[in-house]
């Protein structure tokens, strides 16, 4: 059959779309901009981004504009807005603004710059932590709902068992039983190959038939283990880790990312199990397209409206837990400032000098709540089945 | 008509097909019993021509297409394309053959990738069939749109702008992107109104003269099978029942039930109703199911036989096949 050959017979009018031209991010906008605090949501969150972009460059540097760390003991605990006693100060100890926009801290540093410094961790500590959250939640997700059908044989446990324990035993520099787990592994892995075309025909002697036994299918294991980390409260999880691993603020985003992923994989799980099923998905597969492209192209776009949603409210979360862990002194070392190591230095001195405990707090309300705010709008504006409700 | 030249001449055969979905209860999902779902279907169907695949809904139709996709696994019976047997198939095994089987979905609404243009959606058959060039593939595109009665424009739009018969005709375009010769038109036309099944139908049959194609249409309307298909599969509950010429089936059914289904067509007089209840009998209860004639409780003309033995599926005129006792007695 050859499509350049054949004529078409034009019986009837070509037919024309119904609806007007309206893309699906107008129509987002559309429902996105009604909704107020949303919004309002949004502009905080942007303004946020700012603060924080800004608050790399200005703070940052050799000879920053807003030094965070340099320490005036003369000009300590003074009150937003107060001037600096010039006659006490060096030339290069006055504040940018000439006046402390924010006030000082215990040692007299400005709470502005600190501020400003502290945006920044915040923002990346909520963006990494997330992005390392939805890039596992994903790619987990995305295999319990697309391939969980698939069973994992004994033998798969098995030899991943090996490796995994070769390599941590090579790691702990037990060199020698390490690297025989790791070449019985190699061994187990060239047999299984070399013997892959044979054993298809041939039956199997019964202790290979054992090893080639379905032990759990994929998507089982996998939604055992996000029941298994669920099951820890995530917070001491966190604090027990970061005890144990060298405080920095790279450990801090890894930790919050690998404790976070869960959500998303229960929701990008569900959201396949779904698709997997409509008539597109399967008319892409009837069409020969192959599973990658499948995945990627077809299902994950419809997919994401949830995990964006998720992600948002997420990014928040990861700032109140990196701010939570910076105040009981895990968080990122001094002298870099974030938002909770701020407050909680402010709160030895809540009654002299408060807004060391309040500029800190309220900016941390606002800027979760904005966050969730944003991310709720964000849920109600991609959802279909909500949108009758506006 | 010589067997090897016959063979040519199939387009697709099938063989006893089976497909039983496993039950699942409980807390450790044990299988507590099996939906027979496909329970033994057999039939050919030529090159390019229509066969219909009737039957009330849930007696297994779709499962039939999907099986023939290779969408699901089968667990029992063959499928010969083109005198290939891709019944054991793998997914891999498979991709190559995949272009030549394409099919039309029952629901307009979930057959189109609501994040892709319809443009985008009909191109990635045309990425399949390799062609590489930008504008080449813009080209085959606008002719595709064309040939299903689309304007070319409309290929930046998305599924949502369009009504149930514009996706249907969109749908068609991405089945014939890749250029298959085997259509299954699964209840193309079930959604639609009266006024825009008729066109989807004339399309349909123009392409067919056009391009060559056989089809495998699948509906629960005698009367639109009667209009469009040369041979006639009746299905109940997993099984056909009957298989023979269209005009056969209309002029001279032997199964008591394709009988009913025919006294049923409003137009073709006032004949007993099908009753809601035809759908009860229990589909679940594999033990009752397991042997005699699936159809017994409806049937006028039960005998003993009917009841302890299995019906086979048997010849019982040229090209008329039929799966009851008394109908081979005649
Ligand atoms: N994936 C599945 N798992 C379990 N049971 C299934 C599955 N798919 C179909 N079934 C069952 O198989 C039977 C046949 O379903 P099928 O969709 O093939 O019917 P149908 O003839 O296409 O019906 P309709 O005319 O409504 O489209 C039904 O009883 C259905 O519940
Ligand atoms: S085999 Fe018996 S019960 Fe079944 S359709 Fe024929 S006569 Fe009726
Ligand atoms: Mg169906």
């Amino acid at each position: 059959m050859n499509l350049n050959e054949t004529t078409v017979t034009k019986d009837f009018h070509l037919e024309e779309p119904l609806a007007p031209k309206q893309t699906r991010l107008e129509e987002f906008w559309l429902l996105f901009g009604q909704n107020r605090l949303a919004i309002m949501g949004l502009l905080i969150f942007i303004l946020f981004f700012c603060c924080a972009i800004a608050g790399l460059f200005l703070t940052s540097g050799s000879k920053p504009i807003f030094d965070p760390s340099l320490i005036r003991l003369e000009e300590k605990l003074r009150p937003p807005f107060s001037k600096p006693n010039l006659d006490l100060l060096e030339p290069n100890q006055v504040p940018t603004l000439n006046f402390y926009l924010m006030g000082t801290d215990d040692l007299g540093r400005d709470v502005f710059a600190r501020m400003l410094q502290g945006a920044w961790v915040s923002l990346t500590v909520g963006f990494v932590a997330v992005g390392i959250s939805v890039l596992i939640g994903i790619f987990m997700g995305g295999i319990a709902g697309y391939f969980g059908q698939h069973y994992i044989k004994i033998d798969h446990i098995l030899w991943t068992l090996f490796l995994v324990s070769g390599t941590g035993l090579v790691l702990l520099d037990v060199t020698l039983s390490g690297a025989a787990l790791l070449l019985l592994c190699l061994a187990y892995i060239v047999y299984v190959v070399l013997t892959r075309h044979r054993s298809r025909k041939k039956a199997h002697s019964s202790w290979r038939a054992m090893l080639h036994t379905n032990a759990v299918s994929v998507d089982t294991l996998i939604m055992r283990i996000v029941d298994i980390m669920l099951c820890f409260p995530s917070f001491f999880l966190i604090l027990t880790v970061v005890a144990i691993l060298p405080a920095s603020i790279y450990n801090i985003m890894i930790v919050i990312g690998l404790t976070s992923w869960m959500g998303t994989t229960r929701f990008v799980r569900a959201e396949f199990l779904s698709l997997r099923e409509q008539d597109f998905v399967a008319a892409a597969k009837a069409l020969g397209i192959g599973n990658f492209r499948i995945i990627f192209r077809h299902m994950m776009p419809n997919a994401v409206a949830p995990v964006l949603v998720s992600a948002t409210i997420g990014i928040a979360s990861a700032i109140l837990t990196e701010a939570g862990l910076s105040f009981l002194g895990f968080g990122v070392p001094p002298p870099n400032a974030t938002w909770g190591n701020i407050l909680s230095g402010g709160k030895n001195f809540i009654f002299d000098a408060p807004w060391l405990t309040f500029i800190p707090g309220i900016t941390i309300l606002i800027v979760v709540l904005s966050f969730n705010l944003f991310g709720e709008g964000l849920r109600d504006a991609l959802n279909p089945k909500l949108r009758e409700r506006h | 008509m010589n067997s090897k030249n016959r063979n040519n001449h199939i387009i697709l055969c099938v063989k006893d097909l089976k497909k039983y979905f496993p039950i699942r209860r409980g807390f450790l999902q044990k299988i507590s019993g099996w939906v027979k779902a496909v329970d033994g279907v057999s039939f050919e169907i030529e090159r390019g021509k229509t066969m219909g695949l009737v039957g009330e809904s849930g007696c297994g139709k779709t499962t039939v297409a999907r099986l023939i996709l290779k969408l699901l696994a089968l667990d029992q019976g063959k499928i010969i394309y083109q005198g290939l047997d891709i019944s054991g198939f793998s997914e891999k095994e498979m991709r190559p053959h995949r272009k030549e089987i394409q099919i039309v979905f029952q629901d307009p609404f979930g057959s189109l990738n609501p994040r892709m243009t319809v443009g985008q959606s009909v191109e990635e058959g045309l990425r399949i069939l390799g062609i590489k060039s930008h504008t080449m593939r813009k080209a085959r595109l606008e002719k595709l749109m064309e040939m299903v009665g689309m304007s070319p424009d409309s290929t930046d739009r998305y599924p949502h702008e369009f009504s149930g018969g514009q996706r249907q005709r969109i749908g068609i375009a991405r089945a014939l992107s890749v250029e298959p010769s085997f259509i299954i038109c699964d209840e193309p036309i079930s959604a639609l109104d009266v006024s825009i099944q008729a066109q989807i139908i004339n399309l349909l049959k123009d392409l067919q003269d056009q391009l060559g194609l056989s089809y495998l249409f699948i509906s629960h309307d005698l009367n639109v099978v009667g209009y469009l298909c040369n041979t006639i599969a009746v299905m109940y509950m997993g099984q056909v029942m009957e298989y023979a010429s269209a005009e056969e089936i209309f002029d001279n059914p032997h199964h008591p039930y394709t009988q009913s289904l025919l006294a049923a067509i409003p137009d073709s007089g006032p004949g007993k109703k099908l009753e809601p209840t035809l759908l009860k009998e229990d589909a679940f209860d594999s033990s009752a199911a397991l042997q005699g004639c699936k159809y017994r409780s409806m049937c006028s003309i039960e005998a003993p036989r009917c009841r302890k033995e299995q019906v086979l599926f048997e010849k019982i005129g040229e090209g008329h096949f039929a799966r009851c006792w008394k109908a081979m007695k005649k």
